[in-house]
C-alpha cells in the first residue's frame, strides 16, 4: 500500500516540475498578494508588523485555494483518475499521495519563502520562525482540507470560484489559530495554546479529509 | 415482511407526496396559529425588560430563528446521510428542499441580532463569537446551495450535497470553538456582552411558543417546496402525469 | 386605547430597531411562501405541457 503512496507521490512531483510555471504562479501569488498590503495600508512600519500575521496568512490560505483547481483536474482529464479509483490500494491512500505531493509543491515553497517577505514586514526573527512553523502545521492542513471541495466541484463549471464558496469557511479555523499563534508569539502571550490545536486540527484533516475526498471522488467521477 | 415494507413505503416519491402535502398543511395551520400566540404575547403580555425596556421583544424573533437556522442544518445533514447510506433519493430532496428555509432562517438570525446590537451594544455589528459563528453557518448554507444549483445531474447534486453537509456538520463544533477561542482572546473589543438579563418565565414560554411556531412553519414550507421538487424530478413519470392538478 | 396605539409603535424609543427586525421577518416568512407557490405552479406548467405534447405525439 505504501508502495503505491510512494509511486503517487513521485508521479505528481515529476508531473509538477515537467510543468514548472504551476510551481511558480501559486508562489508569485502569494508574493504579490502579501506585498500589495503595505501599498495599501502606507509603509508605516509599526502598523506593518502588527497586520503582518493576518495578511501572510490569509494570503496563504487565498494560494493553496488557488492551486486546488489543479489537483485532480489533469487526472480527471486524461482518465488516469479513472485508473486511480479502479485501483486495489484504498482511495484514500491514493489522495493522501496527491495532497502530499500537492502541498510539497504549492505550501512547501511558502513556507521556506516567509522569511524573505517577514523582511518587508519587518518582523523580528523571533516572530518569522513562529511564522513559518505555523505556516509548516497550517498549509498541509489547507490542502487536505481543500481537497474535498476540489474533489466535489470536479468538472463543473465555474468550478474555481465554487471551490471558494465551499472551502473558505472550512478554512477559518486554520486561520484563527495559525495567525493567532503569530500574534500571540509576537505580543508575548505565547501562542503554545494556538499551536497545540493548529496540530490537531492538522492530524484531524490528515486522517478525515482523505476519506471524505475519496467518496467525493467516488461520486464525481460516476 | 410487511412491516419492513411499510418502512420502505413513504421512500418512494409517489407515495410520500400526498403525506407531504397533509403534513405542509397541517404544519401550516398550527404555524399560523402559535405565530398568532407567539407574537400577541411577545408584546402585550411580557412586561418590560428593566433594563432594556422594549428593545428586547426582538429576543422573540431573533432567538427562535437562530435555533432553527443550527437545527435545520443538523435535520439536512440527517437527511443527507439517510440519503448517502440507504440511496433513497426521496431523502436528498428533503434535504436540498430545507437549505434556502435554513438559509433564511440564518439571514433572519443575522439581521434581528444586528438590529438588537445596534440599541444595547452600539453596533451593527460585532465580531462576537455567537454571531461570527451564524455568518459561517450562512456560508456553509450559501456553499451547500450553489453547489447543488451548478451540478446538473440531480443524482451527482444529491450525493455531492451530501458529502458537503456531512463534511459541514464535523465542522461546526470546531468552527464555534475557534472562533469562541479567538474572540475571547481579543477582548480588546469593550463591549461588554449582554447574556440577557435572566428570563421571567412569561417571557421564556413567548420565545418556546415562537420556537415552536418557526419550526412548524419551517416544517410546513420544506413539506411544500419538497413537494415541488419531486414534481419537478418525476416529471416525465406516469404518476405525475396522472395528478389531478394537472390540467389536461 | 388611543394613546395606546402610539404608545405601542413607538416601542418605548426602539420603534426602529423593533419594528425593523419584526417587518422583515415578516416579510421574508411571506415571500418565501410565495416563492415556493410560484415554483410549484411552474412545475406544474411545465407537466401539463409534456402530457400535452405526449399525447399529441400518441394521437
Amino acid at each position: 500500500m505504501f508502495s503505491a503512496f510512494r509511486i503517487i507521490v513521485a508521479r505528481d512531483l515529476l508531473l509538477a516540475m515537467r510543468r514548472r510555471s504551476d510551481v511558480l504562479t501559486t508562489l508569485f501569488f502569494f508574493v504579490i498578494v502579501v506585498s500589495l498590503f503595505p501599498l495599501g495600508i502606507g509603509p508605516e512600519l509599526n502598523t506593518l508588523r502588527l497586520i503582518a500575521p493576518g495578511v501572510f496568512w490569509v494570503a496563504a490560505l487565498l494560494a493553496s485555494m488557488l492551486a486546488l483547481e489543479k489537483l485532480f483536474f489533469v487526472d480527471y482529464q486524461d482518465g488516469s483518475l479513472e485508473q486511480m479509483l479502479l485501483a486495489p490500494q484504498p482511495l484514500s491512500i491514493l489522495v493522501l499521495g496527491k495532497v502530499l505531493a500537492h502541498w510539497l509543491v504549492t505550501g512547501l515553497p511558502l513556507v521556506l519563502l516567509s522569511p524573505l517577505l517577514g523582511l518587508q514586514y519587518d518582523l523580528s526573527t523571533a516572530t518569522i520562525t513562529v511564522m513559518m512553523f505555523t505556516l509548516l502545521i497550517g498549509t498541509p492542513a489547507l490542502s487536505l482540507i481543500g481537497a474535498i471541495g476540489a474533489a466535489l466541484t470536479l468538472g463543473i463549471r465555474g468550478g474555481g470560484v465554487l471551490v471558494s464558496l465551499l472551502v473558505l469557511p472550512l478554512y477559518i479555523p486554520v486561520l484563527i489559530f495559525g495567525a493567532g499563534a503569530v500574534e500571540a508569539e509576537a505580543s508575548g502571550l505565547g501562542g503554545s495554546g494556538h499551536l497545540s490545536m493548529l496540530g490537531a486540527i492538522l492530524l484531524l484533516s490528515a486522517l478525515a479529509a482523505p476519506l471524505a475526498t475519496a467518496a467525493a471522488l467516488r461520486i464525481s467521477a460516476e | 415482511m410487511s412491516g419492513r415494507l411499510s418502512f420502505y413505503r413513504f421512500s418512494s416519491p409517489a407515495a410520500f407526496y400526498p403525506l407531504a402535502g397533509t403534513i405542509g398543511k397541517v404544519s401550516a395551520l398550527i404555524a399560523v396559529v402559535l405565530l398568532a400566540i407567539g407574537l400577541y404575547m411577545s408584546f402585550f403580555v411580557a412586561p418590560t425588560d428593566y433594563k432594556q425596556g422594549e428593545g428586547y421583544r426582538i429576543i422573540f424573533i431573533h432567538v427562535p430563528s437562530a435555533w432553527m437556522s443550527m437545527f435545520i442544518y443538523l435535520v439536512m445533514a440527517f437527511w443527507a446521510g439517510i440519503g448517502l447510506v440507504f440511496n433513497t433519493r426521496l431523502s436528498s430532496m428533503m434535504a436540498q428542499a430545507l437549505a434556502p428555509t435554513g438559509a433564511i432562517m440564518t439571514f433572519i438570525a443575522l439581521w434581528t441580532g444586528a438590529f438588537w446590537g445596534k440599541p444595547m451594544w452600539g453596533a451593527w455589528w460585532v465580531w462576537d463569537a455567537r454571531l461570527t459563528s451564524e455568518l459561517i453557518l450562512f456560508f456553509l448554507y450559501i456553499g451547500f446551495i450553489a453547489l447543488q444549483g451548478s451540478i446538473d445531474d440531480t443524482r451527482r447534486a444529491d450525493r455531492a450535497g451530501a458529502v458537503l453537509l456531512l463534511v459541514g456538520v464535523v465542522n461546526i463544533p470546531i468552527i464555534y470553538f475557534s472562533v469562541k477561542w479567538w474572540n475571547t482572546l481579543h477582548q480588546g473589543a469593550t463591549v461588554s456582552v449582554t447574556e440577557g438579563s435572566s428570563m421571567s418565565t412569561i417571557m421564556l414560554q413567548a420565545m418556546l411558543i415562537m420556537t415552536f411556531a418557526f419550526w412548524a412553519y419551517s416544517v410546513a414550507v420544506a413539506m411544500y417546496r419538497v413537494r415541488s421538487i419531486i414534481l419537478e424530478r418525476e416529471k416525465d413519470t406516469r404518476w405525475v402525469s396522472e395528478l389531478p392538478e394537472v390540467r389536461r | 386605547m388611543k394613546g395606546g396605539i402610539s404608545e405601542f409603535f413607538a416601542m418605548g424609543g426602539y420603534a426602529l430597531y423593533v419594528w425593523g427586525s419584526f417587518g422583515a421577518t415578516a416579510l421574508l416568512m411571506i415571500a418565501e411562501p410565495l416563492l415556493v407557490r410560484q415554483r410549484r405552479k411552474a412545475a406544474l406548467q411545465r407537466i401539463s405541457r409534456l402530457v400535452r405534447i405526449k399525447s399529441e405525439q400518441q394521437s
